[in-house]
């Protein structure tokens, strides 16, 4: 089935079954094996990609049915000559051991801080009527859908910290 | 994944006109659901129809309800809403209980009221399970059946329905719109939604072959208070042990029975002036221990008058 996905910026013309997912397009017809399969069933977050801007389980979604969305994927964050400030920031805090959730991390981060931007409430908002303050206890809520079995969470957590700075 | 055929509707008559032609059929919208079913291959269906384009995702207000949620918003859009944030609290607070960012990100309205039971031997196809295939047997009845109803089973089925949402829509009087494949509309109590298991655990909700949900219209807000609460093994990212809505005098409970269990016995006690532990213990006069889950009337008995008390607490 033909499907046209615009993928970091470019539009990429697919001919799909339409079983396919969204992950199995980036990675398998694609090649861009930032994106990983950990699970493949929503849980672990490691396919974390954002589409139109909104972070989503890449696993958990057809690819027939993404036909002239927008996806960026961890390629579209940065690269290795020129990485993005949270790609860095992951550097530096030493947020990852085998790094296999990483990509995911990252760009479940930049959705998330987009949340935060907009004002969405999480189950650690306590004012639904007021500005989210992003405390850790609502960094780390908004960040369980991305599980680490290395369980780099500290550093995880500081990373995104050092990007989206203290709570006002 | 067993093969299937896909197409995009072009309206929501034009869908269920397309279900109803074709009985091996489910609407898909955010996915996150099926698909994991479908990959699994207990959802075996050979076509797809594409409803998560249809303008179907607004959040308006309307001349003959408070609030009406399109089926295709999804959770996110619902919990960030600031009309439903100031007016219906207790729906924010169970949308963000349920799934992870992701998921509530993709998930419509319609498929977190359509989302099957997380029942493990529903998951598992070599077990026996009713609801996956009838006549099989339930193999909970005598398994591991800690997460099992206590409120509405039957012999054939002690599965749960796992929706937080839909737990808070229950106990705000929430409506279910729908259309069918001649553009008739109407519009569904939620408690008369979701089925019973019975003789017929298979069939989950009333909806008509082809019938399509539309939106869901809430009435004014109580106003008394709100809240939510969920018990769970983890803090976040887990489905529920019970979880308890509560908006003024009424109680909804969650993840104890096959749909959000409208806890009628304990609200009729409220009103006659009873307290809110000898309320909540005359609806679990009703509750069945199957073995391994009767830990949940024990919850249940603290967890709602505590819950009662945290709604009045907020209100303060």
């Amino acid at each position: 089935m033909k499907t046209t996905i615009t993928v970091n910026g470019q539009a990429r013309a697919l001919d799909l079954d339409p079983r396919t997912t969204l992950l199995d397009a980036l990675r398998e017809h694609l090649r861009l094996t930032g994106s990983k399969k950990g699970c493949d069933h929503g849980q672990c977050g490691a396919c974390t990609v954002l589409v139109n801007g909104v972070r989503i389980n890449s696993c958990l979604s057809l690819a027939v049915m993404h036909d002239g969305d927008e996806v960026t994927t961890i390629e579209g964050v940065g690269a290795p000559e020129k990485l993005s400030p949270i790609q860095q920031a992951f550097l530096t805090e030493d947020a990852f051991q085998c790094g296999y959730c990483t990509p995911g991390q990252i760009c479940s981060a930049i959705g998330m801080l987009a949340e935060v931007e907009a004002n969405w409430p999480s189950q650690e908002t306590a004012d639904l009527k007021g500005r989210i303050r992003l405390t850790d206890a609502e960094l780390r809520e908004r960040m369980s859908g991305n599980i680490c079995r290395c369980s780099a969470y500290p550093q995880i957590v500081a990373a995104i910290r050092a990007v989206a700075g203290e709570p006002a | 994944m067993k093969p299937f055929t896909y197409e995009r509707a072009e309206n929501a008559q034009a869908a269920a006109q397309a279900a109803v032609e074709n009985p091996q059929t489910r609407f898909i919208a955010g996915g996150t659901n099926l698909l994991d079913l479908m990959k699994m291959e207990i959802e075996r269906q050979a076509h797809l129809i594409d409803v998560s384009r249809l303008p179907l995702a607004a959040i308006e207000e309307g001349a003959d309800c408070a609030l009406r949620i399109g089926a295709m918003a999804t959770n996110s859009a619902v919990a960030a809403d600031p009309r439903v944030r100031s007016r219906y609290p207790v729906l924010v607070q169970a949308i963000v209980s349920g799934g992870s960012p992701q998921l509530r990100n993709k998930a419509s309205v319609a498929g977190n009221l359509m989302q099957r039971t997380r029942c493990a031997y529903f998951y598992d196809t070599a077990k026996p399970c009713n609801k996956r295939q009838p006549g099989s047997g339930c193999g909970a009845m005598e398994g591991l059946n800690r997460n099992a109803a206590v409120f509405g089973a039957s012999e054939a089925c002690i599965a749960t329905h796992p929706s937080d949402m839909a737990v808070a829509l229950s106990v705000l009087d929430a409506k279910v719109e729908t259309i069918d494949s001649q553009g008739f509309k109407r519009r569904l109590e939620l408690d008369e939604f979701h089925r019973l298991p019975g003789d017929t655990p298979q069939v989950e909700t009333a909806l008509q072959p082809g019938e399509l949900i539309t939106a869901v219209v809430l009435p004014p807000p109580p106003e008394g208070p709100q809240a939510y609460r969920k018990v769970r093994d983890r803090a976040s990212y887990a489905g529920g042990l019970a979880s308890v809505a509560v908006a003024d005098g009424r109680v909804a409970l969650g993840a104890v029975a096959l749909k959000p269990w409208r806890a009628a016995r304990a609200e009729a006690a409220l009103t006659a002036g009873a307290s809110p532990a000898e309320a909540i213990a005359a609806e679990l006069e009703g509750a069945q221990d199957r073995g391994r889950n009767g830990f949940k009337i024990d919850l249940l008995s603290r967890l709602v008058p505590a819950v009662i008390a945290q709604a009045r607490g907020d209100a303060a």
